[in-house]
């Protein structure tokens, strides 16, 4: 009955339009004509000082950020100077002969977030739609609770879990079966394949999810809260069924407030240490199968640092953590330029 | 009146300083500090705090591990460094320094095998290295069943646990398997932390014993003092002489009175396979750096009375804590090397046995 994308392109704007900007901008005027007014000019000694304080404030900021670029570059210049290109490439990780390649721990990095957000996704979404638009009104407080409950809980403890409950759970009753099941589908077969301990790649995406999963979750309902309930109503009252009307109005309308959320995640999950260091298998090896033991960026790096003798080593870990900073400023850049993408074509129509 | 009133303060000032200066300069040192291994921390802490209890002096001392320690006391930013791992001769002359062990500890295998009693199954060494290497995947394996056929070994996969962060427990189990092993030598060595071949790594003694407690058909090697406290399933090692040994302390302290401190330059041992009928194969010592030339001899004193105050005193706390106290013969032969090497400015020993 609804033809696809006609509800998302006829909807008013969440962002601020072009006209809605100019309208802010005149009563602004109204209200504060003190904005024309020069910063030097005349303004009180309080006022001026308030800028400053603020203004260095975020300055702070900046600098922070742009001295821990410094430093770790710094930091790992000798090892990328002696290693050059290989060391992203090189799968050695030998203190003894001081051969060091970041490979694995970036694979391992990549993979348990991907693992992580294959899970999470799809589960902070169906949580986040069943609390706003589902759920009965005497069940939203409770689950809404239980959900901020579990973003509090600190990520150690996630850890543990994930090592003296959930793996010996997994590696006796779900691993033989998965194992058993998929061994010789391709693809599948070999991403299941390897001993069932209860402590690999699969088992780090798996509690990485669950830890992110609140956030995203958190932000996504939020933004569906925004949702005005005229607009939903009106496409039910033109008969569309709940899957369209989330499909085709909220969704649509929420874009850019979902995507922010799964970012959210996602840079919560590239940099979370402790919980993957317990249940990764800390091994620097490369394996396919998601049942292997691997390791990650932070979890080398917080294994490792306090006993990292000899200057290559150390800066062979610096240049991981810049790795990882690189990586996680990418992941921030996409974002923002998937955002930018989504909501230019629609602030044109305004 | 001003610029009169600023003069008489900072003449008072320089004045209160001065006192100060030569109040610190005139009372004895009333605190020491270090730096380095995390395994000994538990005894130096125990040590300090009865020490400061009967002489008054504060040993400061943090465990940031090995690494650390040897950064922070070439960099003389404390008055001792700690090591599990001994420093080269070599390295030890460049940073002008000697070192000297306290406590000595050592490694143990242990597994998890359903129906396996502690002590029961029985390693050589040249079969653990060959777990290590990968080469030996199964418990039922030959050169496990013939060394073991009192003992029913299942047909599981062994699962390899390792530390993942360095660590002197891995010196000393790495060191023990280049001993043993040529293979193991040449294709990975010794180190603090090293390339494993095989298996998974648990952060700290703690990480290494959950992992096996966790895995069935899993081995891994933790701190003697460890097996101890959590009850695990320990086995027999074939020592040098050919004996089985099971880990205990009079085997360590085989291990370290077998040993030849008195020859070894700058007293770099690792009492890995270690000759004795009785000495436990897998032991190691934790070091104390100090450097050879003191520019302030007072607390170098200081320090040393501390140290040799607890290789007095200190054997039954170091007992209780399930570390293994030095034997006496190697605590004479540390004091003669304390005042062979350690020199202030002017060239007189800083600390003198007192018989």
């Amino acid at each position: 009955m609804v033809k696809g994308g006609q509800w998302g392109d006829k909807l008013p704007q969440p962002a601020l339009s072009r006209l809605d900007h100019v309208a802010l901008f005149l009563m602004t005027l109204a209200i504060r004509p003190s904005i024309f007014t020069p910063p030097s000019a005349k303004k009180s000694l309080p006022d001026r000082l308030f800028r400053a304080g603020t203004g260095f404030m975020a300055f702070l900021v900046f600098m922070s950020v742009l001295a821990i670029l410094v430093s770790l570059w710094m930091g790992a210049w000798p090892a990328l100077h002696k290693f050059g290109f290989r060391f992203l490439t090189g799968t050695d990780w030998n203190p003894v002969t001081s051969e060091f390649g970041a490979l694995v721990a970036i694979y391992g990095t990549l993979v348990s977030t991907a693992v992580a957000m294959f899970i999470a996704v799809p589960l902070s979404f169906g949580i986040a739609l069943f609390i706003t638009e589902l759920s009965p009104r005497w069940l939203k407080r409770p689950v809404g609770t239980a959900i901020e409950l579990l973003a509090a809980i600190p990520s150690i403890i996630y850890g543990m879990w994930g090592l003296f409950v959930f793996a010996p759970l997994f590696a006796d009753h779900v691993q033989p079966w998965v194992t058993d099941h998929f061994a010789g589908v391709p693809l599948l077969g070999a991403l299941f394949d390897g001993p069932p301990m209860g402590i690999g790649m699969f088992t780090a995406g798996l509690i990485l999810a669950i830890m992110i999963t609140p956030f995203i979750t958190a932000v996504m309902r939020d933004v569906f809260d925004l949702v005005p309930a005229v607009l939903k109503e009106s496409a039910y009252g033109l008969g569309a069924t709940t899957a369209e009307v989330v499909l085709k109005v909220v969704l649509p309308y929420t874009k850019i407030g979902v995507i922010g959320g799964i970012m959210l995640g996602l840079g919560r999950a590239l940099g979370e240490t402790m919980a993957v260091t317990f249940v990764i298998g800390n091994a620097h090896h490369l394996h396919v199968s998601l049942f292997e033991p691997g390791t990650t960026i932070s979890a080398t790096l917080a294994n490792e640092f306090t006993e990292a003798v000899g200057p290559i080593y150390t800066s062979s870990l610096m240049a991981l953590g810049l790795i990882l900073f690189l990586i996680t400023f990418i992941v921030l850049a996409l974002a923002q330029l998937l955002i930018l993408h989504t909501s230019r074509p629609r602030l044109s129509t305004a | 009146m001003l610029r009169k009133i600023r003069g008489m303060v900072i003449t008072g000032a320089a004045g209160l300083l001065g006192m100060g200066l030569t109040i610190t300069a005139a009372a004895a040192v009333s605190e020491i500090s270090g730096a380095g291994a995390t395994f000994p921390y538990p005894i130096y802490a125990k040590w300090a705090e009865a020490y400061a209890r009967s002489t008054g002096v504060k040993l400061n001392y943090q465990s940031i591990g090995s690494g650390g320690g040897i950064k922070q006391i070439t960099e003389k930013t404390v008055d001792f460094g700690a090591s599990d791992m001994p420093l080269k001769p070599e390295d030890l002359d460049k940073g002008g320094l000697m070192q000297f062990p306290t406590v000595i500890g050592g490694d143990v295998p242990v597994v998890n095998l359903k129906g396996i009693s502690p002590g029961q199954l029985k390693f050589t060494g040249a079969v653990l290295a060959d777990i290590y290497l990968g080469k030996i995947t199964k418990w039922n394996d030959a050169a496990l069943t013939t060394l073991n056929p009192e003992v029913n070994l299942p047909d599981s996969r062994i699962t390899v646990v390792h530390r993942a962060d360095g660590s002197g427990t891995t010196f000393i189990w790495t060191n023990y398997l280049s001993k043993v092993s040529p293979e193991w030598k040449t294709s990975v060595g010794d180190g603090t932390s090293v390339a494993w071949p095989v298996g998974v790594g648990g952060k700290g003694n703690e990480g290494v014993s959950s992992y096996v407690q966790r895995i069935n058909g899993a081995i891994g090697y933790v701190e003697y003092a460890y097996v101890l406290q959590n009850k695990m399933t320990y086995a027999q090692v074939q020592n040098r002489e050919g004996s089985f040994v099971s880990p205990s302390s009079g085997a360590f302290q085989a291990a370290a009175a077998g040993a030849d401190w008195e020859t070894a330059p700058g007293m770099y041992l690792v009492l890995t396979d270690a000759p004795g009928k009785d000495s436990w194969p897998i032991a190691g010592a934790t070091f104390i750096l100090m450097h050879k030339q003191q520019a302030k001899p007072e607390v170098a004193r200081a320090v040393l009375d501390f140290f040799a105050w607890a290789y007095q005193n200190g054997g039954d706390m170091a007992a209780h804590l399930d570390y293994v106290p030095l034997p006496d013969v190697v605590v004479k032969l540390i004091e003669k090397k304390w005042q062979e090497s350690i020199k202030g400015a002017d060239g007189k020993s800083v600390w003198v046995a007192a018989n």
